[in-house]
């Protein structure tokens, strides 16, 4: 029973677990960009029924929350350059956060898009306003206002999953942690270091997350 | 800590005196053999390509025709005895077999209990890549990307002695690492021979051709300590075989590579 920690053994590589906190933080930071921007158009798509967008995108978002990430990215990474397209780890990871939040965040937003009250939009109708302006002034705003509870913690799950990116040789934290321990054999005190780390992590993003709906949308319904 | 210390001598002394008296047991192996007709030989059946159970149940691998080569040039019936890595060397000293051609690598221990022949078949962990990328040491893979599987052994080497522009890009297990390989995700890969016979007997895009070595462990056959005339004569035909081509064919079959020079 008494194990003894070692835990210098981890700090004497903390620039890899710098470097790869640094690494997790700018994937999430991109895949989310991405990810809302094809969630928003994903969402309106389906909840307006702009074809062919909408039997598009419902494929789509059956087709990605129906197989594992893990499988999805294998399938960007391993499989895309036998077609013939050439991509490294780092565009095969950032690829597939932003098709698997897109995926989720276009239902997650298409709920928030489909609760604004008819009342709203014939308001806005009648006052000569165009769809595209409608959906940018009166619709988006107050839809995401709605459900950005669900994206924070949809953001968080992409960021913690972004860890199966180690399986394509993607350095980032999990990529780190399983390198110290192949050096240092000492699994138990890194993964407890890293297991730390993330938790932090998930609690800063998330904080990052909700500060940026209060900024960016909350204002702009007042 | 005396008595530990006694211990360990009265452990240590009923060891030699086990392995001499059951090397007296069994003194010229190869009179009692030629005797007999028949050469006992112990090999792998679970350490593909070396020794495997074929679809007749029967063993094959490079493994077993080197066993029935060396029996051939003795004239002696070859008698196959299947063992596994962890008994191989007893079945040799408690005189089960005369002769241990499983795979077995050369180690101070080892030497210890058993003698060794000359090399028999290559072992190696090195950098394997397509035809067209020329690479002679590891100097050359300055600026490529070299596919590896974290925390092997080819791993730790090639990370020793990688020039600071090669990237070197760590996967999870052996099947990523061939994948990234295969799929083109990069341009070399650091694994085991036997790994890349085992690519290579499986595809026919990318094939691996062995570039330069990054740590050398040959296999040898094991004779038992005290039969000089039987490991002199094991030497000799091994030695024939290597010269007329044979063992050639044999590295060529299972390994899908010719014998590295100067094996």
């Amino acid at each position: 029973m008494a194990y003894a920690f070692d835990f210098a053994s981890v700090l004497e590589y903390r620039e890899v677990l710098v470097d790869g906190t640094l690494k997790t933080l700018a994937l999430t930071a991109i895949g989310t960009f991405f990810g809302l921007a094809v969630g928003i158009l994903g969402a309106v798509s389906r909840a307006w029924k702009l074809a062919p967008f909408d039997r598009f995108f419902t494929v789509y978002v059956e087709l990605i929350r129906n197989t594992p990430f893990l499988v999805q990215l294998f399938f960007i990474f391993f499989g895309l350059p036998s077609l013939g397209v050439q991509i490294n780890e780092w565009q095969a990871a950032i690829l597939a956060m932003v098709i698997n939040l897109g995926a989720y965040t276009t239902e997650i937003i298409r709920a928030g898009i489909e609760a604004t009250p008819k009342g709203q939009i014939e308001a806005a109708q009648s006052l000569a306003m165009g769809r595209a302006q409608i959906f940018r002034h009166v619709v988006l705003p107050p839809a995401l206002l709605k459900v950005w509870p669900a994206i924070c913690s949809q953001v968080v799950i992409v960021m913690l999953g972004s860890s199966v990116c180690s399986q394509i040789a993607a350095e980032e934290l999990t990529f780190a942690a399983n390198f110290i321990q192949s050096r240092n054999f000492r699994a138990f005190e890194t993964y407890f270091v890293v297991t730390g780390m993330y938790f932090l992590l998930a609690i800063a993003v998330r904080q990052v997350m909700i500060q940026a709906g209060q900024r960016l949308i909350a204002r702009r319904v007042k | 800590m005396q008595k530990r210390q006694f211990l360990h001598a009265l452990l240590a002394s009923a060891l030699i005196g086990s392995t001499a008296l059951s090397a007296s047991a069994h003194a010229d192996a190869l009179a009692n053999a030629e005797k007999s007709g028949v050469l006992r030989v112990a090999v792998p059946q679970d350490f593909p390509p070396f020794g495997t159970v074929g679809p007749d149940l029967k063993p094959r691998g490079y493994d077993i025709d080197v066993a029935n080569l060396i029996g051939r040039e003795l004239k002696l019936k070859v008698e196959i005895i299947p063992v596994s890595s962890t008994n191989r060397i007893p079945y040799l000293t408690t005189g089960k077999a005369d002769l241990v051609i499983s795979s077995l690598g050369k180690n101070p221990d080892r030497e210890k209990v058993i003698d060794f022949s000359i090399a028999y078949a290559p072992f190696f962990n090195g950098i394997f890549g397509p035809a067209d990328i020329a690479i002679k040491g590891a100097a050359d893979t300055a600026g490529k990307t070299v596919g590896v599987t974290r925390g092997s052994v080819e791993d730790l080497e090639f990370t020793k002695v990688a020039p600071a522009t090669a990237t070197i890009k760590r996967f999870e297990d052996n099947n990523a690492t061939i994948s990234a390989y295969l799929s083109g995700q990069v341009q070399l890969i650091a694994t085991g021979n036997v790994v890349a016979a085992a690519v290579n007997e499986r595809t026919k895009i990318r094939r691996l051709d062995t570039k330069f070595l990054i740590k050398n462990s040959p296999c040898y056959v094991g004779v038992n300590k005290g039969e000089a005339a039987l490991l002199a004569r094991v030497n000799e035909i091994v030695g024939k075989l290597k010269a007329n081509g044979e063992l050639n064919q044999v590295s060529q079959r299972w390994l899908q590579a010719p014998l590295p020079a100067g094996l």
